[in-house]
This record gives C-alpha cells, sequence and structure tokens, in this order.
C-alpha cells in the first residue's frame, strides 16, 4: 500500500506501534515529492537531507518517550512566510530569495518538541498577497484536481501538498482566507483560529491586526491534533491569547444535537455558483439530520467587508514591508545613492501584486485621505464586528460556503485584481472580526472540482466548529467518495 | 476615484518606489479601479462608531526591560548583502 495515502493521525498511530518505521514514512513522503511536485510545484524549498536526519532522532525520541503527540515522526509542511532557523525562508519574494532566518517560528519550534518531521516550504503568492498562488516569484502551484486550475491561495502550495499527498498536513496563515480558501479548491480541511490562538512569533508580518496561522489537513482529526500542537500562549506574540494549553481533539467526540446553526441569507444572493449553493445548501440538511437546530437569518454587512479589508490589509501591509530595504538582508540593488538603493531595491525585489497593495495602503494612510479611507474602515470593521457578536447571541455557529465558486483556471485572475479580490467575499469578515472558521469539503462540481463549506465560530469557539465539521464530515463522507486519482468518474456520476 | 499623476508621484515617493511611465499608468488605472470599488464602503452610515484596530479587545501587554537574546551578530550579518568589520554597509550618506 502507499503510505502517502494515510491521515496524518493515522502514520503517527503506525509509527507508534512500530508497523512503520519514521524513516519509511519520510523516505516514501520525499519519493511522493520527487514523483509529483514537478507537476504541481507545491514546495519552494524540500527538506531532503534535513527530514531524513530528523527521521531517525525523532524515532529515538519516540522510543524513549521524549516525543509522545500524535504527530510524532509525521512528516509536515510549512508556508513559506513562517520562518525556519537555518532553511531559508523566501515569502515567494525576489526580495528574500536568499534569506535564511536566524531563528525559528514559535510554531515551528512546537512542531518540532511534538515530534513532528519539517519535510518542506510550501509555496504561496508573494508575501500571502493573492488567492491564487500566482504571484510566487517561484512561479505558480496548480491544483491536484485539475492541473489547468489555481489551487487557491495564499496557502495554495501547503492545501496542495496535502491534497497531492506530499505532505500530511500543513501550517498555513490566514489574513482574509489564505487557508480556507485553498482547503476549499484544494478538497481539504483548514482552520482560521480566533486570532490570539497561535502564536505569530516568527510568521513574516502582512497585515498585523488580521495574521492568523493555522493547520491544513486532509480531515477535521488531523486539523484539530495539529491545532492542539501549535496554539498556546507564547509572551513573544503581544497579542497571543492567555491560555496555554487548548484541547480540541475532545471536541470531536461529542454529537450537535441541539444545536443552533445560522446561516446568513446573503451569503446565497448573486454572484454563488449553483453547484456551490446546492452542496451548501445539502451540508445544511445533513446537519440538522444529526440534529442540529439550523435557520436562515439576515445580515447586512457582507458588501462592505471586502472593501474594509482592502484598505485595512493594504495600509497595514504598507507599514510592515517597509522593512525590506536592501541593508539589512534579501535583495539588494546596485546603487550609489542611499535614497535610490531604497527605490531600485524595492521595485526591482516586490512584484507586482505586492506594489500594488503597499501603494493602496500609503494612500488610504496619506495627508488628505485617511479620515475617509482607512478610518472609515475601522468603523466598518467596527459595525461588522458588532453584527457577528449579535448573530452569536442566537447560534452557536454559523454556515455558509468558504468561496463563490470552485477553483478559476490559471492566469484568469491576474487579468483583474479586483475580480480576485471579490472572491475572498465569504472568509474576509472573519479576519476582520478574529473569529475562528473551518473549511471543509462538502462537494464536487460539474467539472469535479472540490467545493468547500465554511463554519464560522465565536471567540475561541474552535471547538464548536470543529464538532459540527467532523459530524458532518462521518455523515457526508468526502473522502471516500472522491479522490483525485478517479476524478473522471465522479465528472460522469455527478 | 480617480488618481491623478500628481498623487500617484506622491504615493510612489511616501512608499520609496520607482515607477516607469508604464508602470505609472497602469498603476493609477489599478488604484482608481480599486478605490472606486472601496468607495462602497460609504454606503453604510457609520456616524456615530468608534473605529476599531484590533478585532478582540487588546489590552496593553508589560514585561520587564530585561534582554534575553545573546549575542547574535555572526547570524545577523550573515544575511546581510553587504557587510564589512562587523556593520551593514550602505552608500555614502554625507559628503
Amino acid at each position: 500500500m502507499d503510505l502517502t495515502n494515510l491521515a496524518a493521525i493515522e502514520l503517527g498511530r503506525w509509527i507508534k506501534k512500530g508497523e512503520v518505521s519514521v524513516r519509511e514514512a519520510v523516505a516514501a513522503q520525499l519519493a511522493a515529492i520527487k514523483e509529483k511536485d514537478k507537476i504541481y510545484h507545491c514546495y519552494i524549498t524540500v527538506l531532503e537531507e534535513e527530514a531524513l536526519v530528523r527521521a531517525d532522532e525523532v524515532q529515538e525520541g519516540i522510543r524513549s518517550g521524549k516525543y509522545t503527540s500524535p504527530i510524532a515522526g509525521v512528516p509536515i509542511a510549512v508556508k513559506d512566510n513562517i520562518c525556519t532557523r537555518g532553511v531559508r525562508t523566501t515569502c515567494a519574494s525576489k526580495i528574500l530569495e536568499n534569506f535564511v532566518p536566524p531563528y525559528s517560528a514559535a510554531v515551528v519550534e512546537k512542531l518540532w518538541q511534538a515530534g513532528a518531521v519539517l519535510i518542506g516550504k510550501a509555496n504561496m503568492d508573494e508575501f500571502a498577497m493573492g488567492s491564487t498562488t500566482e504571484t510566487s516569484y517561484f512561479g505558480a502551484t496548480k491544483n491536484p484536481w485539475d492541473i489547468s486550475r489555481i489551487p487557491g491561495g495564499s496557502s495554495g502550495g501547503a492545501a496542495a501538498a496535502v491534497a497531492a499527498g506530499e505532505a500530511y498536513a500543513a501550517i498555513g496563515s490566514d489574513t482574509g482566507g489564505s487557508v480556507r480558501q485553498p482547503s476549499a479548491h484544494c478538497g481539504v480541511t483548514g482552520i482560521k483560529p480566533t486570532y490570539g490562538v497561535v502564536s505569530r512569533y516568527g510568521l513574516i508580518a502582512y497585515a498585523s491586526s488580521l495574521d492568523q496561522i493555522g493547520p491544513i489537513a486532509r480531515n477535521v482529526s488531523d486539523c484539530a491534533a495539529v491545532l492542539e500542537v501549535i496554539s498556546g500562549n507564547d509572551n513573544r506574540d503581544s497579542t497571543s491569547a492567555p491560555q496555554r494549553q487548548y484541547h480540541y481533539q475532545e471536541a470531536i467526540k461529542n454529537g450537535i444535537k441541539g444545536m443552533k446553526i445560522g446561516i446568513p441569507a446573503d451569503y446565497f444572493s448573486d454572484g454563488l455558483d449553483k453547484n456551490v449553493r446546492d452542496s451548501v445548501l445539502f451540508a445544511a440538511q445533513l446537519l440538522r439530520e444529526k440534529g442540529a437546530v439550523v435557520e436562515e437569518f439576515k445580515q447586512k454587512t457582507a458588501e462592505y467587508a471586502i472593501p474594509a479589508y482592502y484598505v485595512i490589509a493594504c495600509a497595514e501591509a504598507s507599514s510592515n514591508l517597509s522593512r525590506y530595504d536592501g541593508v539589512k538582508y534579501g535583495y539588494r540593488a546596485p546603487e550609489k545613492d542611499l535614497g535610490e538603493l531604497y527605490k531600485r531595491t524595492r521595485s526591482e525585489g516586490f512584484g507586482e501584486e505586492a506594489k500594488r497593495r503597499i501603494m493602496v495602503g500609503t494612500f488610504v494612510l496619506s495627508s488628505g485621505y485617511y479620515e475617509a479611507y482607512y478610518n472609515k474602515a475601522l468603523k466598518v470593521r467596527a459595525v461588522i464586528k458588532k453584527e457577528f457578536e449579535n448573530a452569536f447571541s442566537n447560534y452557536d455557529i454559523l454556515l455558509g460556503p468558504t468561496a463563490p465558486t470552485t477553483a478559476p483556471k490559471l492566469g484568469e485572475s491576474l487579468q483583474d485584481p479586483l475580480k480576485m479580490y471579490l472572491g475572498d467575499i465569504y472568509t474576509v469578515a472573519v479576519n476582520l472580526a478574529g473569529l475562528p472558521a473551518i473549511s471543509v469539503p462538502c462537494g464536487l462540481d460539474q467539472n469535479g472540482l472540490p467545493i468547500g463549506m465554511q463554519l464560522i465560530g465565536r471567540p475561541f469557539g474552535e471547538s464548536d466548529i470543529i464538532r459540527a465539521a467532523y459530524n458532518f464530515e462521518q455523515a457526508y463522507r468526502f473522502s471516500a467518495r472522491y479522490n483525485i486519482q478517479n476524478k473522471k468518474e465522479h465528472i460522469e456520476n455527478i | 476615484m480617480d488618481i491623478s499623476d500628481k498623487t500617484i508621484d506622491n504615493i510612489a515617493k511616501l512608499a520609496k518606489l520607482f515607477l516607469n511611465e508604464e508602470e505609472k499608468q497602469k498603476a493609477k488605472k489599478d488604484i482608481s479601479k480599486i478605490l472606486g470599488y472601496i468607495d462602497t464602503m460609504n454606503k453604510l452610515d457609520t456616524s456615530d462608531i468608534e473605529p476599531v484596530s484590533q478585532a478582540l479587545l487588546a489590552v496593553n501587554v508589560f514585561r520587564e526591560d530585561i534582554v534575553t537574546n545573546g549575542d547574535s551578530r555572526k547570524e545577523l550579518l550573515s544575511s546581510a548583502p553587504v557587510k564589512k568589520d562587523g556593520c551593514f554597509i550602505v552608500p555614502k550618506t554625507v559628503q
């Protein structure tokens, strides 16, 4: 059998029982990457030698009792905007092409302490700015379900790697949907935790009031296990929530009888693909059959989420990315004058989308426009946050689509940035309000492409969305129904 | 809203970006279009609303001012594009 088809904690169990050695698992994973990554391009860097050395160390650690977590020995990918000491971390940008961080991110340390094996650094949109993974300086990742299509983004390499059997699980980051949307497009599960649950120490900043790190995996249980490992307080991130440890794996054991689920009616208005709509409503029906109380309600602010998001995200990005000046690390243009050095370095080092967002952000913060754009967006954010608070006084969780369509063709979104931004319509509000949300696969469209649904929880309500997602997964059995290998068959049956 | 050449020049100057004529015209077009869409925010009445810059109530986080990291000069300099005698090198700034 092919080891790389196992789920992450399933592999963890096999390793613990001694049925597979960590070295065998890692070697199988590396072989799969070697075979498949020339097609999909999920990785910027593959840690071939390091992973094999680490495999032996983890094997010994499991024997001695040093590593006891469910993911001990499991190969995991990390998005390339998360710092790894001694391993190149590029943010998929020319400006950081040769950057080797002197320290590791908190999540990398936690994975290490749990005995996970870091297998590679996953491709992404440059500085996490994009929804397609096409803005990567290192070239686009392809969707394993259909290589003429994008995998979503910005954590597109991470989601595609999990879908293609090039990683058992992956760590992504989500500023406006960057874990959930690629998870939906690649038929895998991804969680964007509550703001503050996972430390961002060592995450290269894009928009600091929105950024959050989250897991991507082949099922809900794997996601819960990885999130349990990477979450918890860290005093090196001043926005870190105080709780030291979270227990999410417990959550999946219970049913959802009596759980109140709200469906925002305006998420189902114009612009939503019919296949996506039908699949999500079918999912709602399944949850009802499992005992949940599901009802529609009105939310009035959906159309303001994207404008407010782009103002805030670009403003924060323009500030965060001002550090790239060609002096202390990264790309440097040859110039004899310091002012020109800064300008040339940044103009040559950043790609088009990064520059566009830096300029929009600079504009909305500039004198004369701050009040009308930036401050207005902060007020809209307050209204959106309040509307979610009201919704959660009536419902335990909210249910809707993750993205309005399935994965577009490669190249389509690059022509029109605004059109690409509109694809984030269901995901950005969650970041503005700091809420947790999970994307779970809930069907295929007429082209055989995966559809994802999103469950949104109240602040620190990860257990609720994990429980609902697990109950749905068990009832629907997406991965038993569909897999990438039998794609043709599915289309004939849909 | 329409962006003038003067505004684009000012944004580029503030953002420390060099734009050639072609890039400038494209940026003008793209940013005008994006801002035009962003203007839909104005339909929402926010006259009595206090702006929020953090999603969940943030409080100031304090710690003792104690150095916890060691000397990492060598590691930090290892990523520098140009360095000399343990320092970062930049072009001459004073005549």
